[in-house]
């Protein structure tokens, strides 16, 4: 067992980690004004939004372990730039290079690895989150096309994305509603579409999050992804994938947290000592510490997993939901330690405390994850073989030059 | 255009540098990462690259930690290394630096122009891009900040230093050694497939017996070394009802400090 990162991996953190921290004036702006950070084209031009695809598809030929360490670096700065990850890479990329055709790829992988093209996910209806076997939208086949009907909610990148993975319902006769779903890329400047981004959000608010409506947009059938009737399992996949980035994510918020509250408790003093010479400071900088490490061992072997063939569900699940929940503890221990300060938007950890909450809502609530670890470990749960299973990773094929 | 640059690695800019008990400098467990001031200059060496043509060759002398330096400088663009270790350097200055230096630009041949970074951050002599200058008899411009003009086939370039009083522009004849100052530009970040070609690559190493010397001598002594004395240092915060009242008060207790 080797537990080294390789010096590909060093560089590439230590590249992500500057562009973060060239970006965090920018966030701290952005957030207070409550718009999105105009920060994507940096991202693109850095070659950011191409890694975890190989090069031939126009990515960067990092493997799965880079994204995951990429998406720590991301978070540590904030949750926006992590969630362009996981909706663009995770979700849209990485779901098109997984079950989509090679003539697909072509035509919307390149383009949104090479950061041309902005993808989303559309999964989530106003209605439907975690129980999104019962999603309403539909797609009507009419000849060569299918019309889709209905509303998306919650989309990250919502009103920035080109493109955008969405699944409806294609069957409403089936007999068991999640055999009905099939998926698409649908190009979100099609006419038919409306969308805009939702305000008041607690967390994230230098990022796009916002709504997509249908009206009766025509979408190509050779922009189905996969089979019909399989979205379910496609929408899962794609999940994985963006958990992925969540998890990781987090493990750099905890990061971040920890950071800037060891900075703190060194330098405030109480009592006449640093404040880091209390116990129950030394207790809430203990668990960060503990957490960070945990969770970032959770995440590193997910994306072994995947970067071997391995299916990673079960651990890509736990990882997220684990630190996930030890972000959010972290941060609201970071507000803590900084006292009244953390209280206000003059020390980042405010921010953190904010932009933490919403990740145990979303890629899939605590409680979903919950049950989900419950089923494996009492057999109900099991992880059947994939028609398309994700490419593992081969360096010498995902870097290999055109 | 064959272009060298030299490049050297430091601690981290964030590190703290001190002289432990035994009379060593070490900055404890902080990263060793290529020399802030390095960075301009191999900014500028691949600039003059993309408009001239040619090859960037990155130098830097020291044991595997150097590689550090190498591997960022390839990551952003450079097209090939060169490490200079040997035991007999184990003990150096920048006289006995610079002449390792000429004896690389010698050993490669037809080299263009070589690029410094103004100094480096933790000796901070800023000695070594003229000595190399000096003893390869060619001519040497520091501080560059901009270039109006390189004409490789004519053997002369222009260019603008950064001075005290503004920029001044000078023009000499190629081959030559430049410094670059931060005015240059910002330096651009590694590529991810530069970051891949750097992982991978195999730097060479050559020894003084590869560039045909022997140990320069060493004329630097450092008998000792000292942690500067500590300054202490108190912050006061000037009060007043209006912007204006402050920066009176400001002045007068500039005035009385005699600051000015």
């Amino acid at each position: 067992m080797d537990f080294a990162l390789t010096q590909e991996h060093k560089m590439v953190v230590d590249m992500v980690r500057k562009f973060a921290a060239e970006a965090v004036p920018i966030i701290r702006e952005y957030d207070r004004k409550h718009e999105p950070a105009p920060l994507l084209p940096r991202m693109a031009e850095l070659g950011i939004l191409g890694v975890g695809i190989p090069v031939k598809y126009g990515g960067q030929g990092l493997d799965y372990i880079s994204l995951g360490l990429v998406c720590e670096e991301l978070e540590y700065a904030d949750s926006t730039l992590r969630v362009v990850m996981a909706v663009h890479m995770g979700l849209c990329a990485q779901t098109i290079f997984h079950w989509g055709t090679e003539e697909q790829k072509q035509q919307y992988l390149v383009p949104l690895a090479q950061g041309e093209k902005i993808g989303c996910g559309a999964f989530t209806e106003p209605g439907h989150g975690s129980d999104f076997a019962h999603i309403q939208m539909s797609a009507r086949r009419e000849g060569d096309y299918y019309i889709l009907n209905g509303e998306k909610m919650w989309i990250s990148l919502a009103t920035l994305a080109d493109y955008a993975i969405v699944t409806a319902r294609t069957n409403p006769e089936a007999e068991k509603p999640h055999r009905g779903l099939s998926t698409f890329i649908v190009d979100l400047h099609s006419p038919g579409i409306k969308r805009g981004d939702i305000k008041g959000k607690l967390g994230v608010r230098a990022g796009s999050t916002g709504w997509i409506a249908f009206q009766d947009v025509k979408v190509p059938v050779e922009n189905r992804l996969g089979e019909e009737g399989e979205g379910f399992k496609i929408t899962m996949s794609a999940f994985d994938r963006g958990r992925y980035t969540v998890a990781s994510g987090a493990v750099g918020l905890i990061r971040a947290a920890l950071d800037a509250s060891v900075r703190y408790a060194r330098e405030r003093e109480t009592f006449g000592v640093p404040i880091g010479r209390h116990q129950l400071i030394k207790q809430k900088i203990a668990r960060m510490a503990r957490d960070y490490e945990m969770g970032r061992l959770l995440y590193l072997e997910a994306g072994w997993q995947m970067n071997q063939g391995l299916r990673a569900t079960r651990t890509t699940s736990m990882a997220k939901w684990f630190a996930t929940e030890a972000a959010f503890q972290a941060a609201n221990d970071a507000v803590q330690i900084h006292g009244a300060y953390g209280f206000s938007d003059e020390y980042d950890v405010e921010r953190f405390f904010r932009n933490a909450r919403g990740s145990i809502i979303y890629e899939g609530s605590s409680e979903i994850h919950t049950l989900i670890q419950a089923d494996y470990a009492l057999g109900y749960r099991r992880d059947k073989p994939l028609r398309v299973e994700l490419p593992p990773y081969d360096p010498e094929a995902w870097q290999e030059e055109l | 255009m064959k272009i060298l640059v030299f490049v050297k690695v430091t601690p981290d800019t964030a590190a703290t540098v001190k002289v432990d008990e035994a009379g060593n400098v070490t900055w404890g467990d902080a990263p060793l990462v290529l020399n802030p001031w390095d960075e301009y200059a191999v900014e500028a060496a691949l600039q003059t690259k993309e408009a001239h043509g040619g090859s960037v060759t990155v130098v830097s002398m020291g044991d595997e930690s150097a590689l550090e330096a190498i591997r960022r400088a390839l990551a952003m663009g450079c097209n090939d290394a060169i490490r200079i270790e040997d035991p007999a350097l184990a003990e150096d200055d920048s006289l006995s630096t610079a002449k390792v230096l000429k004896a690389v630009v010698e050993k490669i041949g037809d080299v263009d122009m070589v690029f410094f970074g103004r100094q480096a951050i933790d000796g901070d002599t800023g000695l070594t891009p003229p000595q190399t200058a000096r003893l390869l008899g060619w001519p040497y411009i520091g501080l560059v900040a901009a270039f109006r003009e390189i004409d490789p086939d004519g053997g002369q370039f222009t260019a603008e230093r950064t001075i005290e009083e503004g920029r001044q522009v000078l023009s000499s004849r190629l081959p030559a050694v430049v410094s670059v100052a931060k005015d240059f530009g910002e330096p651009r970040y590694p590529s991810f497939m530069g970051i891949r070609k750097a992982a991978r690559a195999k730097v060479p190493v050559w020894s003084l017996a590869d560039l045909g010397l022997e140990a320069p001598a060493v004329k630097v002594r450092l008998p000792e070394l000292q942690n500067p004395p500590k300054r202490e240092v108190v912050c006061e915060f000037i009060e007043g009802d209006t912007p204006e009242e402050i920066a009176e008060k400001l002045a007068d207790k500039i005035l009385a400090e005699k600051v000015l």
